[in-house]
């Protein structure tokens, strides 16, 4: 029990540095803050290499407090305009301080996913996307999908996605619109051939 | 700093080694700007290297060069103290031009 | 044509295109590099580089010819290589930047607003003073292992701490280092990622900066390389020098040590 104690208190010790650390060698520029150094706690549990071994208990409260937290759009209306979650899948601009803050965030999904298939400028640090819409628009597709998009965690805790809801990145338009990107049989995700 | 084209002439075996750094924005004329109008075209077309006034090499650019071009020559017949100019001309009639010794 | 057969070549002949462009998605880039040789426009950022060392500047009008970057005072071939290091003048650990800001202000009197104003150039500029000056002295050690001192206690707790830094997720993306940098065969759109945390991954990106950026033309630093991928990250600005920037390259530079310095490298 003492030698828990002394590993979390480690832990703790050690994010504590490295946050202070940080606050000492960063400034303020623009709109963006040190205040943004601060980690909530999913942030500070997932603050480890991928093949550290995890808690999962803690892991299983935070993946509850993520689906909790999922916000639903009205009339559980999901899908928005394709062509507007195009641009907003390819815009890779948004809180950074060299952005303009009155511009709308991008998504930047292209950075990690494979989306039209006609779209060679591709990352692979996540899953292909392409032909998404195969899967169908059943309620649970649907709502799986918001979710995974609002705030990954619910499903998988310390994914590298980024909390594109619950993180305040996209509008509940612009995921709207990334649905509909995604889903539509119309969309290019869907209906290209490579 | 702001010089328009670094040059390096060195003497290697038989042969005189030129190198150039050029600053030029080689715009191609495609590209287009926040409004969504066309950047005009403004891009190398003409570059001569000389040696001691006689040219050695004449070469034809265009839009398809990149910005900055880094330019690297080998002509025979050089010898150290020789004089070493590289001039260019734009589609916009701007110029610019550098010479340095070999070395 | 049948309709069918033409999407089939299509296909065919894109995959094989694309697979082409992915197998190794910086082959095209490697092709332009072995065109070039040992050439590199930055050739024209180390003679400017050599030149400021040695022009005296500031209000106490002295050159930097007496600046120890760790191997005594005036001391640039194979100095870059052991860099970062423990200097006990200012008992830290110093990267190359840290460590001329240190010379900036004893030597030539100049102020750390001064040095801080503007190390690195902004979009469109020629190049800065610190670049070349960086540029020169990793020519300085082109060749050489990667040998970062580790052998005083602050040396490993830099590397401990940047290990650390490295893992620490933050700002509104959740973005860390290891977001990008933590896996094998990955890439950001069309740019491979280094795999940081292994010696073969940590080696390629060490060894390589500082850089003539082509897309720039001009030659960007490590340390310029840490800001603007905390830029990207999401994060406010990094400091030049700070602890947190050469913890981080410490890590680095660690984990590639023994690999040979091939700097300033040549990037898009």
């Amino acid at each position: 029990m003492q030698l828990l104690a002394f590993i979390l208190f480690s832990t703790a010790v050690y994010a504590d540095e490295a946050y202070n650390v940080l606050l000492d060698s960063m400034k303020d520029k623009n709109f963006v803050t040190v205040e943004r150094l601060e980690q909530d706690e999913l942030q500070e549990f997932c603050s480890q290499p991928r093949s550290a071994s995890v808690d999962q208990a803690r892991a299983a409260k935070l993946r509850e407090a993520a689906l909790k937290g999922v916000l639903i759009p009205k009339d559980e209306r999901y899908l928005g305009d394709w062509q507007l979650g195009e641009k907003v899948a390819s815009n890779g601009r948004g809180l950074q301080y060299s952005d303009d803050p009155e511009q709308e965030n991008g998504g930047n999904c292209y950075a990690c996913h494979q989306l039209d298939p006609k779209e060679v400028a591709y990352g692979n640090l996540g899953p292909s996307l392409s032909g998404y819409g195969a899967r169908g628009q059943s309620a649970a597709m649907l709502q799986y999908t918001w979710t995974k998009l609002w705030n990954t965690h619910a499903y998988n805790v310390c994914s590298h996605m980024p909390r594109f809801g619950a993180a305040g990145i996209l509008t509940e338009k612009q995921l709207q619109d990334v649905m509909a990107f995604l889903f539509d049989p119309n969309s290019p995700v869907n209906r290209s051939q490579p | 700093m702001a010089s328009r084209i670094r040059i390096r002439a060195q003497l290697k075996d038989d042969y005189c080694e030129v190198k150039a750094l050029m600053r030029h924005p080689m715009e191609t004329g495609m590209r287009k700007d926040q409004s969504g109008a066309a950047i005009p075209a403004n891009f190398i077309e003409d570059v001569q290297v000389l040696h001691n006034d006689v040219v050695v090499v004449q070469a034809y650019w265009g839009a398809a060069v990149s910005a900055n071009p880094f330019l690297g020559v080998r002509f025979k017949g050089g010898a150290q103290g020789d004089v070493v100019k590289v001039v260019w001309r734009d589609n916009q009639g701007d110029s610019g031009s550098g010479e340095t010794t070999i070395r | 044509m049948h309709k069918g057969f033409i999407r089939g070549i299509s296909a065919v002949l894109i995959g094989l295109w694309s697979a082409m462009l992915f197998s190794e998605t910086d082959g095209v880039f490697d092709e332009y590099r072995a065109m070039l040789g040992d050439d590199n426009p930055a050739i024209f950022v180390i003679f400017d580089g050599e030149e400021i060392w040695f022009t005296p500047a500031g209000p106490k009008s002295a050159s930097l010819e007496q600046c120890d970057l760790g191997l005594g005072p005036g001391v640039v071939e194979g100095a870059y290589a052991q860099l970062p290091r423990y200097f006990a003048d200012v008992d830290r650990v110093q990267d190359v930047e840290a460590r001329l800001e240190h010379c900036m202000t004893q030597l030539q009197g100049l102020t750390p607003a001064e040095v801080h104003g503007k190390p690195y150039s902004l979009r469109g500029d020629l190049g800065t003073e610190l670049e070349a000056l960086v540029a020169w002295i990793a020519d300085q050690s082109s060749g050489l292992a990667i040998a970062p001192m580790q052998a005083h206690a602050k040396e490993r707790a830099t590397y401990e701490l940047g290990e650390r830094l490295f893992y620490y997720r933050a700002g509104p993306h959740d973005f860390s280092c290891a977001t990008c940098h933590e896996q094998a065969g990955r890439r950001i759109r069309l740019q491979t990622l280094p795999n940081l945390t292994t010696h073969q991954g940590a080696a390629e990106a060490y060894s390589s900066w500082p850089a003539y950026r082509i897309s720039q033309g001009i030659v960007r630093t490590m340390g310029w390389r840490m800001r603007d991928c905390m830029r990207q990250q999401r994060m406010p600005e990094l400091i030049m020098g700070s602890e947190a920037t050469v913890a981080l390259q410490t890590y680095l530079a660690v984990n590639g040590a023994g690999a040979p310095m091939a700097a300033p490298g040549l990037k898009r």
